[in-house]
């Protein structure tokens, strides 16, 4: 099997694909989301990476495809893998197979789930938290612009079963086009999963790292790992560290229905560039999908300013201070009171990084940069407070003030920078579905 | 004593889901590894000490085959919400630079 990069639109080298392809490949793939980018994608139903990008990775992987008569399986598909994200990368497949006269059958597979039904499971108690939060709420549901579910393989082993060569689907965790894939050829789930989850991330179990494609080849008790291009090599360090990556545990990784335990893997060298995997477990469990939802934050308006004068500088934290009241007095001239807005201050250069967990609290930098937003409940309120903000951080007196003309540097004309509606992730929860495949309708199509 | 800056081979951060982040040290050889693992010094409690977090919330792990420690706990603000100051986690590793490991 074969995964072209970590993300769909980040691009791959062409000649990795077709050095790919001289093996006896069952199936090309890569995933196609990921929450890292932030709750702004799900939220807005925009694609993280450009329709072009996308574009060019899916026609190289569709061509490859349909020259060697194998699958092309894209999970998560646009980012966030809501129903607007996977219907742009239909309408992209689409186009190429328009513009290449190729015919194939196609399984979409949908994620974004239905209000009242999840509503129904929360009342059927088989909504559970996990981390650190509490029960799911009704109005959590409610405020939700969009909700999916992280589906596994199941789904994708449905469509394989029913022929479809093509598979796009919506959110998914992340192993799961191979994961599937590999069971659909009769693979016991260990050695299944534990390929998906090391192609998911293309060549991140590979040196040097880079955006490539990266090959795994699945036994029956174990998994060969090795890149496609010559100039890249597995290790047994490189995929000892790939397990790091992104979870929480380097070696128990929870998915749907189960557990993969890589505790007792051995990890060898079979050539300097390929690397048998054996010895992982995949214990069962209740079968229980992750959800993923975003709901407006608000609407968020920001300005970006310089301060260099050592006095501004030196007290910056009372400054801010009575820059933060002087708004809320001006602001409350046309009817805008403080609890109307949020406003927030980041500081680069002091902690504008890591907020509360920068521990040098007293260095003094020679200069300061500040990125100022306010949120409010509409674009007008947040705008005219950022407005207000902007002013009041430019003329504002303070102690010992030698810069009496202006205490910002604002490198922008206009200063004031309008960002449209922000969301915030609001479930960290599992539902137990019906059964795996009730949460993911698939539509089949004859392209 | 060495500082972490000077002996490891990788000190990163990064979500783990939008709402953890997950603090990765490694360094190049079992034999610094060890000696790393002998001090002591990369534990909940040190993680618990730099990020002002309780200690038992601190999922720990000593990771032998890539000569690796592993930290995960809540973020403050989860990624990309109203405040936050880094999308993807990814440069939060920092106060690990500068912990001294007696060698």
């Amino acid at each position: 099997m074969l995964s072209a990069s970590g993300l769909l639109g980040y691009g791959f080298p062409e000649d990795s694909l077709k050095l790919g392809m001289q093996r006896d490949l069952h199936m090309v793939g890569v995933d196609g989301g990921s929450s890292d980018p932030g709750p702004h994608y799900l939220g807005s139903g925009k694609c993280v990476n450009s329709r072009m990008a996308m574009k060019r990775d899916m026609a190289l992987l569709l061509k490859a495809a349909m020259t060697h008569r194998i699958p092309m399986i894209i999970g998560s598909c646009g980012g966030a893998g809501g129903e607007p994200h996977l219907q742009t990368c239909v309408d992209i497949l689409r186009e190429i197979a328009r513009e290449e006269g190729f015919h194939f059958k196609l399984a979409v597979i949908h994620s974004e789930q239905k209000k009242d039904w999840l509503k129904g499971k929360l009342a059927a108690g088989k909504v559970h938290p996990l981390g650190a939060a509490g029960p799911l709420q009704t109005d959590t549901i409610d405020r939700a612009e969009r909700i999916v579910g992280m589906m596994g393989p199941e789904p994708y082993l449905e469509a394989l079963g029913q022929g479809a060569q093509i598979i796009l689907a919506g959110r998914s965790t992340d192993p799961a086009p191979w994961a599937a894939l590999a069971m659909h050829r009769g693979l016991p789930p260990a050695p299944s999963w534990y390929a998906g989850k090391m192609l998911e991330c293309g060549t991140g179990a590979a040196v040097p790292k880079g955006h490539d494609c990266q090959l795994a080849a699945v036994g029956t008790d174990y998994v060969d790992m090795e890149p496609a291009s010559p100039a890249r090599r597995c290790t047994p360090l490189s995929v000892a560290i790939q397990a790091l990556h992104e979870n929480a545990s380097p070696t128990i990784h929870k998915e749907p229905g189960g557990m993969l335990d890589t505790t007792d893997c051995r990890i060898e060298a079979v050539s300097d560039r390929t690397v048998r995997i054996s010895g992982m477990r995949w214990t069962p469990q209740p079968y229980t999908i992750k959800l993923e939802g975003a709901e407006l934050a608000g609407y968020s308006a920001m300005t970006i300013a310089g301060a260099r004068d050592p006095g501004l500088i030196g007290r910056m934290d009372e400054f801010l201070k009575t820059v933060r009241e002087a708004v809320a007095f001006k602001t409350g001239g046309f009817g805008v009171r403080a609890d109307d807005y949020r406003l927030v201050f980041r500081r680069y250069g002091r902690d504008g990084v890591m907020g509360e967990w920068e521990p040098e609290h007293d260095a003094t930098p020679h200069e300061v940069g500040l990125v100022v937003e306010a949120i409010a409940d509409n674009q007008e309120i947040a705008n005219a407070v950022i407005a207000i903000a902007r002013v009041t951080l430019l003329h504002t007196d303070f102690p010992g003030r030698l810069c009496k003309e202006g205490n910002m540097a604002f490198p922008f004309s206009p200063s004031d920078i309008e960002r449209g509606a922000v969301y915030q992730f609001s479930l960290r929860h599992v539902v137990e579905p019906d059964d795996p495949l009730s949460m993911f309708p698939i539509e089949y199509e004859s392209i | 004593m060495a500082k972490l800056r000077d002996i490891a081979k990788a000190c990163k951060s990064k979500n783990a889901g939008p709402f953890e982040i997950t603090i990765d040290v490694m360094f190049d050889d079992a034999i610094t590894f060890d000696a790393v693992c002998r001090s002591g010094v990369i534990s909940p409690a040190l993680f618990s000490r730099l990020y002002n977090v309780p200690a038992e919330s601190v999922q720990f792990s000593v990771y032998p085959p890539a000569f690796a420690f592993k930290a995960s706990f809540e973020r403050p603000i989860p990624s990309g919400a109203v405040g936050d100051t880094d999308v993807y986690g990814a440069q939060q590793h920092a106060p690990l630079l500068d912990v001294e490991i007696p060698l």
